[in-house]
C-alpha cells in the first residue's frame, strides 16, 4: 500500500503518459480532470496520516497546507482548461496535437510540484522546481508567435541562472551540514539538518542563503529578478498562467521559507528574516508602481502577483505566530483569487480575441457573466472587504505594525497604490461602450464562482478546520 | 591524499582557465572548441573524484560530461551553424579586455568570499569550491556580454559545469543530485533544440537582438 503523499506524486505523472497517448482532445481533456480528481483525492488523505519525516520524503504542517492547495487549484484549472482548450481548438490557435502536448505537460508539472513540496532531501526539492520550470517553459511557447518565444526564452535563461544558483547554494549547505551530521544523505534532509541547525558552520550558510535568496528569489518574482515573470504570463495558455501564478511562484516561496528556517535555527547567522522584508518590500512597492504602465490585461496580473508575491515574502521575513498564520491565509487566500481571475481574463482574452485592455471596453454589457467574475476577482485582490485577501492583508498589516510601524505603512501605501491601479483599468474595462468584435465562446463558469465564493466565505469566516491547520503551520515555521 | 588533492585543484584550474579564453573567443568555431575542451577537462575532474574518493558512480558523471558535453553537443550546435548559415563571428556586447578585467574582478571575488567563508570548515573542498564558484560566475558574465543565442548556450553550460564542479568536489554528496543534474541538461539542451529552430524559423537569424524586438508592454 502506497501511502498517499507518493500518490499525490504519482499519479500526475502517470495521467501525464496516459493524457499523451490519448486519440481525441477531449479525451485528453476528461483523463486530465480525472487524474487531477484522484490526486485530489489522494491529498484528502494526507490531513488524517501522520506526520512524519522520511529519507527522502516529509509531511507537516506547512507543506500540507501548500499540497492540498495545489490539488485543489490543478483539479478546478483541470475543469477550466477543458472548455478553454476547447475554444481554442475552435479559434484555431491550437491544434489537436498540440493540445494533447498542453494537457500532459499540464499534469507532469502539477506531479513537479508536488514533488517539491513533498521533498525532504533538498537536491529533491530542487529537482522538482527546476522540473516545473522546463516544463512551464515549454507550454509559455506554446503558441510559438514572435512574442511567445521570446517570453520563453526570456523566462529560460533567467529561470535557469535562478535555478543554477539555488543549486549552488544547496551544495553549501550540504557542505555546512556534511560537519555535523557527516557525509552522505543525512547532509542533505531537511529535517536533519534543521535539527542539527546549531552545530552547522555559521558562515557557510549565511553564503548559502545569499545564494539561495538570489536563486529561489528569481522564480518567485522578487525583484529586481522578476524580469521572466510578466512575459511568461502574458503568452502562455491561461490555464497555465493561473497554477503558474496561483501555485508555482509558491513552491519557490516554499523552497525559500524551508532553507530560511534552517538558517533561522543557527543563531550565530545571519537573521535571515531582514533580508526578505527588504526584498520583499522593495517588490511590492515597485510592483504596485508598475501596475500603473500595464497594457496587456495578463502583464496587469502578472504584476499584481509579483506585487503579492512581495507581501508575502515580507510576511514571512518577519515571521512570529501572527504574522506566519497570516502569510500561509494570504498563500491560500492569493493562490485562489489569482487563479479565478486568470480564468475569468482567459474568457475575456478569447471573446474579445485581444488581451490588450484599450481594445477591452464594455464587458458589463457584452458579457456580463465574466465582467461579473473580473470584477469580483480583481476586488478581491485588491484587498476590498468582505473577501478573504483583505482579512490575511488586514493580519499581516496588524501584526508587522506594533514591530516595524514604518515599514508597515509603506507596505500599506503598496498595498492602496495597487489598489488604485487595478480599481482603474477595471472600470475602463468594465464599462463605457462595448468594443466591437467580440466572439462568443463557451464560458466555464463554476471554477470561477467556487473559488471566489470560498475566497468570500474565508472573509466572512475562517472554519476552525482551516484556521486550525494554518495555525498549527505557523507554529512549525515559527 | 594531498596528492589527490594537487591533482583535482590543477584540474579545476584548468577549467577556470578554459572559462576564461572563453571569453576571448571571437569566433563561433573556436567558442565550441574551448567548450568542448572544458567539457573534457570536467570529465577528467569528475573521473578523479571517483577515483580518489572510491565513488564509481561518479564515473557515470564523467562519462556523461565526455559523451554530452565534449562531443555530442558541440558537434550539434556545429553544425547548427553551418547549416543555418549564421556569421561565425561572435557578436559582442563589452570588448574583451573590459570583459576579461570583469573576469578577472569576478574570480578574486569567488576566491576571496569561498576561502574567507569556509575557513573554518575542515573540508580538501574548499578551494575547488572558490573555482567552481568563479568558473560559475564567468559562466554568467559570457551569457551577459555575448548576445548571440549559441553563445548564450555555451555560456549556460559552462556554468553547469562549474556547477558540476562544485557538486563533485562536496565529499559523498549522493548520487541522485549528480545524475539529475545530468540529466537536466539533457532536457535543457531538448528545450534549447525546440527553441533554436522555432527562433530561426521566426527571425531568419539565430540573434537575440532580433528576438527583443517584440515586446508585449511596449506597443
Amino acid at each position: 500500500m502506497m501511502s498517499p503523499l507518493a500518490l499525490t506524486i504519482l499519479i500526475p505523472f502517470i495521467g501525464a503518459a496516459l493524457v499523451a497517448c490519448a486519440p481525441r482532445p477531449r479525451l485528453a481533456s476528461a483523463g486530465v480532470a480525472a487524474t487531477t480528481l484522484a490526486t485530489l483525492i489522494a491529498a484528502g488523505f494526507l490531513p488524517f496520516g501522520p506526520r512524519e519525516a522520511g529519507e527522502y520524503f516529509i509531511l507537516d504542517d506547512v507543506n500540507l497546507v501548500f499540497i492540498e492547495l495545489n490539488a485543489f487549484v490543478a483539479f478546478t484549472t483541470s475543469l477550466y482548461g477543458a472548455t478553454y482548450v476547447a475554444n481554442e481548438i475552435a479559434i484555431g490557435r491550437l491544434t489537436p496535437p498540440l493540445s494533447r502536448l498542453y494537457h500532459a505537460m499540464f499534469l507532469a508539472m502539477l506531479g513537479a510540484m508536488n514533488l517539491a513540496l513533498a521533498a525532504n532531501n533538498i537536491g529533491l526539492l530542487w529537482v522538482g522546481l527546476e522540473l516545473a520550470t522546463l516544463i512551464t517553459v515549454v507550454m509559455v511557447g506554446l503558441y510559438r508567435t514572435p512574442a511567445a518565444i521570446e517570453a520563453a526564452w526570456k523566462y529560460f535563461i533567467l529561470g535557469s541562472v535562478g535555478i543554477s544558483l539555488a543549486f549552488f547554494g544547496t551544495i553549501l549547505v550540504y557542505l555546512a551540514g556534511q560537519t555535523a551530521l557527516g557525509e552522505g544523505a543525512p547532509a542533505m534532509t531537511w529535517s536533519l539538518l534543521l535539527a542539527a541547525a546549531p552545530d552547522l558552520d555559521a558562515s557557510l550558510l549565511n553564503l548559502a542563503f545569499a545564494f539561495l535568496l538570489i536563486g529561489y528569489g528569481t522564480k518567485v518574482g522578487l525583484a529586481p529578478l522578476h524580469a521572466w515573470l510578466p512575459d511568461a504570463h502574458s503568452e502562455g495558455p491561461t490555464p497555465i498562467t493561473a497554477v503558474l501564478s496561483g501555485l508555482l511562484l509558491n513552491v519557490a516561496l516554499y523552497a525559500l521559507l524551508r532553507f530560511k528556517m534552517i538558517v533561522a535555527a543557527q543563531p550565530r547567522a545571519l537573521a535571515p528574516g531582514p533580508f526578505m522584508m527588504a526584498l520583499g518590500l522593495a517588490t511590492l512597492l515597485f510592483a504596485a508602481l508598475m501596475l500603473y504602465q500595464r497594457r496587456d490585461i495578463k502583464r496587469l496580473f502578472a504584476y499584481s502577483s509579483i506585487e503579492h508575491m512581495g507581501l508575502m515574502t515580507f510576511a514571512f521575513g518577519l515571521g512570529g505566530p501572527l504574522v506566519n498564520f497570516a502569510a500561509m491565509l494570504h498563500v491560500t487566500m492569493h493562490g485562489l483569487t489569482k487563479s479565478a481571475i486568470f480564468f475569468a481574463v482567459g474568457h475575456v482574452a478569447q471573446a474579445k480575441g485581444t488581451q490588450r485592455m484599450a481594445d477591452i471596453r464594455g464587458l458589463s454589457v457584452s458579457h456580463p457573466a465574466l465582467a461579473l467574475g473580473l470584477a469580483a476577482g480583481a476586488l478581491a485582490i485588491a484587498g476590498l472587504p468582505p473577501f478573504g485577501v483583505f482579512r490575511s492583508e488586514f493580519l499581516i498589516l496588524t501584526g508587522a505594525f506594533s514591530s516595524h510601524p514604518w515599514l508597515t505603512i509603506l507596505a500599506m501605501l503598496g498595498l492602496l497604490l495597487a489598489f488604485g491601479a487595478l480599481l482603474l483599468r477595471l472600470q475602463e474595462m468594465l464599462f463605457g461602450a462595448p468594443s466591437p468584435g467580440a466572439r462568443p465562446v463557451a464560458i466555464s463558469r463554476a471554477p470561477m464562482i467556487l473559488h471566489l465564493a470560498l475566497v468570500f466565505v474565508a472573509g466572512l469566516f475562517l472554519p476552525a478546520l482551516l484556521s486550525d491547520w494554518l495555525q498549527r503551520a505557523a507554529e512549525v515555521l515559527r | 591524499m594531498t596528492h589527490a588533492y594537487e591533482v583535482s585543484r590543477f584540474l579545476a584550474g584548468l577549467m577556470l582557465l578554459a572559462s576564461f579564453s572563453l571569453l576571448c573567443q571571437d569566433r563561433l568555431a573556436a567558442v565550441l572548441n574551448t567548450f568542448a575542451a572544458q567539457a573534457v577537462l570536467l570529465s577528467m575532474a569528475v573521473g578523479w573524484e571517483a577515483w580518489t574518493q572510491d565513488r564509481p558512480h561518479l564515473f557515470i558523471t564523467a562519462a556523461l560530461a565526455l559523451g554530452l558535453k565534449a562531443i555530442i553537443i558541440p558537434v550539434a550546435l556545429r553544425r547548427m551553424v553551418d547549416r543555418l548559415g549564421l556569421t561565425r563571428g561572435v557578436d559582442k556586447v563589452v570588448g574583451v579586455g573590459s570583459t576579461l578585467m570583469i573576469g578577472l574582478a569576478l574570480t578574486s571575488l569567488a576566491l576571496l568570499l569561498v576561502l574567507r567563508v569556509t575557513a573554518s570548515a575542515e573540508s580538501f573542498t574548499r578551494e575547488g569550491l572558490a573555482l567552481a564558484l568563479a568558473i560559475v560566475l564567468l559562466g554568467l558574465l559570457m551569457m551577459i556580454t555575448r548576445r548571440s543565442v549559441v553563445t548564450q548556450i555555451v555560456g549556460f553550460m559552462s556554468l553547469e559545469n562549474g556547477l558540476i564542479l562544485a557538486a563533485t568536489g562536496a565529499r559523498g554528496m549522493p548520487l541522485v543530485v549528480e545524475i539529475s543534474v545530468a540529466f537536466s541538461v539533457l532536457i535543457a539542451l531538448l528545450v534549447f533544440g525546440v527553441f533554436v529552430f522555432d527562433i530561426h524559423d521566426r527571425f531568419e537569424g539565430v540573434g537575440v537582438e532580433a528576438i527583443e524586438r517584440v515586446r508585449g508592454d511596449r506597443e
